[in-house]
């Protein structure tokens, strides 16, 4: 709808239309996008055909879907994607289960609740690559904090390959849970408080009252919980990189980054980021059929 | 079925005292109406009832029990609110069934089924069974709401507000049908309403609340023919009774130094007072002792009010819907001396004391 402008304002007395105000606002935006993230994103989906090398002055040769085949005929590729897999169930089933748990415990009320709230949404407030860093420090096996204070001895938390990538997605969990935490919260505290009460005199029991009451209706916003950190945790790389350098724990984004940034192999890490880019796609979509589902029942 | 007893009831939320030293006794079977206007206490009484709140001070007896330490569910109410509180995402049937799925009931699905049939049956709900609950209108779900209730065979039926998110038309039908219900059921229902016409159409017995007290209680013709003070007397009947001031000399009324009128003595009182006629007791006539302007004129069908103009007073009539009247047209009035209740001009309290 275009309203007409108040005849009196500055807009109007400059001969300023509502269309021209839309546009001042509008065009820097689609500018913005169109030089830093349209244009760069279709630039490398051409580099993706070719051979370039951004080390070189080599000319470019056009390669057809060759880097495609390369890249997914490549074991050690797929073998980045199962870790990532791996990360990714662990670390997001971990943060539903511990940041819905704990928004559960928050949704009532009890003295000091918005400190420890607030207190608890602080890890997902630090930097990644210094969360990182200091979670190194609490699993080093000679002082760190947590094999001390579990009594686990020289527990090599990142330095033996089979836990390591358990071990950063443990971070990733303490770090994000407060995040499905926050968005839980406020599914939980839309649930009409009525409902509740109408089960209680229908002498549902508590569980039954979960299944049947809170969940149906928290579904869709931690479904949106979900989606958002399953996105991210596919795309991981700076507590990976930064808290350990194990082959165990390269996932696709860290073999991206050496594929582009150490071998300079360029054209064919831009093949390799569109193939993530659309497994990423593809994952949501599930979950966006599925949170429409959710919506709808 | 149930006797609902509450004695000395208090409840208080911080400083606020929400309902006061209540004492109601609801007999086995009756439809009992909690009527008042926002904040008088009638749901906060309820939900005591129900076993949201616990009292402050009192006991509750449900049954001759003392049940002011039993839950929710163990009180073995039913509980039918405004926002009807269907269960999202669940059909019609399931909502039926979710109560009696309970593992205190052990019931078999044949059962349920026989339950949730007799229910939907009896409010013709049943070609809406399989469909979502957020598919229905309004009065459907209200419906759907109070077949919930009726499944459980409970002790007592508590309803808060339950027709006033409806539309005018459906609230008419609705009203009729909860009453037909009650009674077939004999069940003993408790009923929260601020609309005074609910009170008086389902009501056995209504008691009226202001602030957490109760002001009184009584048949739907007690309170109306003979309310305790200028409250109930305002609160119950449409159009509102006209509370005019006044002073009384034998049994000459003066009323706000504008017109004197004869009333029928019934109390032994002198000097200022307030006096409150119903506007059908007012007739407009030729002939009569009083001149007035008509003021406004509302035409509702059946009959039209009018607002006669006497001095600075305003005093509303009922008159038949025949009677041509115009605005700022004179007429002349009477009252029925019968009819006319004298109120303390302090208290306002009726002075004419209990009798009808």
């Amino acid at each position: 709808m275009i309203t007409t402008l108040d005849p009196h304002s500055r807009a109007a007395y400059r001969g300023w239309s509502d269309i021209t105000i839309r546009n001042l606002f509008v065009i820097p935006t689609i500018l913005f996008l169109i030089v830093f993230n349209i244009f760069p994103l279709l630039y490398s989906l051409g580099y993706s055909f070719t051979d370039f090398r951004a080390s070189t002055k080599d000319p470019v040769n056009f390669v057809g879907l060759r880097n495609y085949m390369e890249l997914l005929s490549d074991p050690n590729i797929w073998s980045n994607f199962t870790i990532t897999a791996q990360y990714v169930i662990v670390s997001v089933s971990g943060q539903v289960i511990v940041g819905f748990g704990l928004a559960l415990l928050l949704n009532r009320s009890f003295p000091l609740k918005g400190l420890i709230t607030t207190l608890l949404l602080l890890p997902m407030m630090l930097s990644m690559a210094v969360v990182g860093l200091f979670w190194k420090l609490l699993y080093d096996p000679n002082f760190g904090i947590i094999n001390y204070s579990l009594g686990l001895g020289k527990l090599e938390w990142l330095g033996d390959p089979n836990i390591a990538l358990y071990a950063v997605a443990l971070t990733d969990i303490w770090m994000w849970s407060p995040f499905v935490m926050l968005l839980s919260l406020a599914g939980l505290s839309a649930v009409p408080k009525h409902l509740y009460e109408a089960a209680s005199i229908d002498r549902a029991s508590r569980l039954y009252t979960f299944f049947r009451i809170t969940l149906p209706l928290v579904a869709p916003i931690l479904l949106i919980a979900i989606i958002f950190r399953t996105m991210e945790a596919f795309k991981t790389f700076d507590l990976a990189y930064v808290m350990s350098g194990q082959p165990t724990t390269e996932v696709v984004s860290i073999r991206l980054y050496k594929m582009a940034f150490q071998e300079w192999q360029t054209g064919k890490s831009c093949a390799l980021a569109y193939i993530v880019l659309i497994m990423v796609l593809c994952i949501t979509n599930v979950y966006v059929k599925y949170l429409n589902k959710a919506k709808e029942r | 079925m149930a006797r609902i007893r509450l004695e000395n009831i208090t409840k208080s939320f911080g400083p606020h005292v929400a309902v006061d030293k209540l004492d109601l006794d609801v007999a086995d079977g009756e439809f009992f109406v909690l009527l008042g206007p926002t904040g008088a206490g009638k749901t906060t009484t309820l939900r005591m009832i129900a076993g949201l709140e616990k009292p402050t001070e009192g006991v509750i007896h449900i049954n001759q029990v003392n049940v002011n330490d039993w839950g929710p569910a163990e009180r073995d109410v039913a509980l039918v609110l405004q926002q009807y509180s269907l269960y999202p995402r669940l059909t019609v049937r399931d909502n039926l069934a979710f109560p009696l799925r309970s593992r205190i009931r052990k019931l078999s699905e044949a059962d349920i089924d026989k339950r949730i049939d007799y229910a939907s049956k009896t409010l013709r709900i049943t070609h809406l069974l399989d469909r979502k609950t957020d598919r229905l209108s309004g009065g459907e779900m209200q419906r759907v709401s109070i077949g919930r209730a009726i499944v459980r065979e409970p002790q007592v039926f508590l309803m808060d507000e339950p027709l006033s998110a409806l539309d005018a038309k459906l609230r008419e039908s609705l009203r009729s049908e909860l009453k037909d219900l009650q009674m077939r059921l004999g069940a003993t229902f408790i009923f929260v309403t601020h609309d005074q016409v609910e009170a008086m159409t389902m009501g056995d017995r209504i008691a009226v609340l202001n602030k957490g007290r109760i002001v009184q209680v009584g048949t739907p013709r007690d309170v109306y023919t003979n309310p305790r003070d200028t409250f109930v007397a305002s609160f119950v009947g449409s159009p509102a009774i006209n509370l005019l001031p006044g002073s009384l000399a034998g049994d000459v009324a003066s009323v706000a130094q504008a017109f004197q009128m004869p009333i029928t003595r019934s109390a032994a009182v002198e000097g200022p007072v307030t006096f409150g006629i119903r506007p059908e007791d007012v007739e407009v006539a030729a002939g009569a002792p009083n001149e007035a302007r008509i003021h406004d004129v509302e035409n509702h069908g059946i009959e039209k009010i009018v607002t006669l103009r006497v001095g600075d007073n305003l005093m509303r009539a009922a008159v038949p819907a025949r009677v041509e009247v115009k605005v700022e047209e004179a007429v002349r009035f009477s009252w029925n001396p019968d009819k006319v209740m004298l109120f303390d001009a302090k208290t306002g309290l009726n002075l004419r004391g209990q009798a009808a």
